[in-house]
């Protein structure tokens, strides 16, 4: 391994000597780097166990039946009509909270734009998106029931004070419908986390240009901002996208039986022995959910790096 | 005062709109905990926590919780002891696979959990005959969903740190690698460790799908066995929980901006 000696201080007398120099040089970082690739080797191991494994085994499973011979037929019942509206159910789910939430969440960070970054409510609305965006799951479960459930708070308040009943029409809190709020709950701080630094990387100098140029602060938006802007926003749209899609807990939380979403239906597929007739269904349903994933967050990373070029 | 911000009253209208759509909820789950069985105000729930008679319900919640700590643990321990040295590795040595391992260490956000559990079933089923149903084999599980979160962390730190220069320096000075690992270039990286740490921590004590699909008793999976019976503490715990992450977030990104001060 070279040093600082010896690069830096013979540098200027090296011009002969280097070629027999960088052989010493060549001959130790051969020999040091051999050494250091058993290093490399516990991290492999364990991403190649715990993440390529089980990825391929989940794509996997749904060719083959339970005594392992090769079928289509799980991966053909994707088609099924019940598993259609399933993932139909959790893309208009997904699209519906992910631009609901994108637009409020960039009207959000259009707010926080103002504030000092590093002042309180700056910190205190950071640390507030990252617990509600990463970490709610099943307990923004609760807090909802306890909001609006059968008996929740809001509830009882709106039956004693205004005699509305919202579940005159059924309880559709623990069905479909009952998801779009938690959702929406959970994606608005995500937007607020990957949208901020898009919306904070536009430079003053341009509104300020636009004002010696006699633009309005509407000309400004509608001609400057909103399109620099629409690259990232696009971006973040996605990933609002595919984080809903992939949600589990909260849907498990509120929809202890049933599976209108693709997630669900996972589950039952694999705590229960046949569904719709067939075992590997899981194995099916994954790839299915993986495609769909992979297809949006390879569009989201391709519109990132496009969006990266406005964030330099 | 950024010249593209906008005007106080837009800034209030918004604010407090959305204020509103946030508070209410988590202002309602702590109502709820305080009702009585006649509609008054009560503090019986939460005391109802400390009372051991009262607490032989909600005892799934502290084993699960016993069991998210533990597991916080190794989680902590697989980034602390097998990425971070890995990442520095890389760092130093390995310039060109550094493309290739952030590829790798990102990828767990592109495969949703609910999908990587159908895979890691088999694969628990073996750990379960070898190292057996513990639920702190979970670790292993959990140190691959925090990997993108750890990686940015200690990533961000390890742009800032001039490692080649320190670990040449020590090495020309005679220090062993493990010194250099150990004594020279962890200090200089402890916001971005720390940082990770946290963060692994808040995402361990928050994680419900994989421990639920393999059937393991964690925080998460423990409230919702409660839930059925004792609606009341899972509410209780969840503003408990909620605030407790949102200190550790505080913490993280003081930690972070403290990377960024001048030191006199």
């Amino acid at each position: 391994m070279t040093t600082l000696l010896d690069t830096g201080a013979v540098a200027p007398a090296s011009a002969p000597a280097s070629p027999a120099g960088s052989a010493r040089v060549a001959r130790t970082r051969r020999s040091g780097a051999s050494w250091a690739w058993f290093g490399l080797i516990p991290f492999t191991a364990y991403i190649v166990l715990f993440l390529a494994v089980p990825t391929l085994l989940a794509i996997g499973s749904g060719f083959f039946t339970e005594d392992g011979s090769f079928t289509w037929s799980n991966v053909a019942a994707l088609g099924d009509p019940v598993v259609l509206t399933t993932f139909a159910n959790s893309a208009g789910l997904s699209l519906l909270t992910a631009v609901v939430g994108a637009v409020v969440g960039a009207l959000v960070c259009y707010v926080l734009l103002g504030l000092d970054p590093a002042g309180t409510i700056r910190q205190a609305v950071d640390a507030a998106a990252g617990v509600l965006a990463q970490f709610g799951g099943v307990m923004l479960a609760f807090a909802f029931i306890a909001m609006i459930g059968i008996r929740g708070v809001l509830t009882v308040f709106l039956k004693d004070a205004f005699g509305i009943d919202i579940y005159a029409n059924g309880t559709w809190l623990y069905e479909l419908p009952g998801l779009i709020m938690p959702y929406i709950y959970f994606q608005i701080p995500l937007m607020v986390i990957t949208f901020m630094p898009a919306l904070a990387a536009l430079k003053p100098q341009w509104a300020e240009a636009n004002l010696t140029l006699g633009g309005t602060r509407l000309s400004f938006w509608l001609r400057i901002g909103l399109p620099v802007l629409a690259p990232s926003f696009l971006a973040s749209l996605l990933l609002l996208f595919a984080n809903a899609f992939s949600s589990y807990a909260t849907a498990a939380a509120l929809a202890s039986q049933g599976s209108q979403i693709v997630p669900l239906q996972i589950r039952t597929s694999l705590t229960s022995e046949t569904v719709l007739g067939r075992e590997n269904l899981a194995g099916a349903l994954a790839l299915g959910m993986i495609v769909v994933v992979g297809v949006v967050m390879a569009l989201y990373s391709l519109i990132q790096r496009r969006a990266a070029r406005w964030q330099s | 005062m950024n010249r593209l911000a906008p005007s106080a009253a837009t800034r209030w209208v918004i604010g407090i709109l959305v204020g509103l759509f946030f508070a209410v909820p988590l202002v309602s789950t702590f109502l709820y905990t305080l009702r009585d069985v006649d509609g008054g105000l009560t503090l019986d729930h939460w005391l109802a926590l400390f009372d051991p008679a009262a607490s032989a319900a909600i005892r799934p919640i502290w084993t699960g919780l016993g069991n998210s700590l533990i597991l916080a643990v190794v989680t902590v321990a697989i980034v602390l002891l097998l990425l971070a040295p890995t990442m520095i590795l890389v760092n130093l040595r390995f310039g060109r696979l550094r493309p290739a391992f952030e590829f790798a260490v990102l990828l767990p956000i592109s495969i949703p959990a609910i999908v990587l559990v159908v895979g890691l079933a088999p694969i628990y089923l073996q750990i379960g005959r070898s190292l057996g149903t513990g639920t702190w084999t979970l670790a292993f599980a959990y140190g691959i969903t925090v990997l993108p979160f750890a990686y940015r962390s200690i990533q961000a730190s390890i742009d800032a740190a001039d490692l080649r220069t320190l670990s040449e320096a020590a090495r020309s000075l005679g220090a062993t690698w493990p010194t250099v690992v150990l004594k020279v270039l962890a200090p200089n990286l402890r916001q971005g460790l720390l940082a990770a740490s946290l963060i692994s921590i808040a995402v361990v004590l928050g994680e419900f799908t994989i421990a639920s699909l393999l059937n393991r008793q964690v925080f998460q999976t423990a409230m919702l066995v409660v839930q059925k019976q004792d609606p009341y503490a899972p509410a209780i715990f969840t503003l408990l929980a909620l605030a407790f992450v949102f200190v550790l977030l505080l913490l993280i990104g003081r930690v972070a901006r403290g990377n960024r001060k001048a030191r006199p």
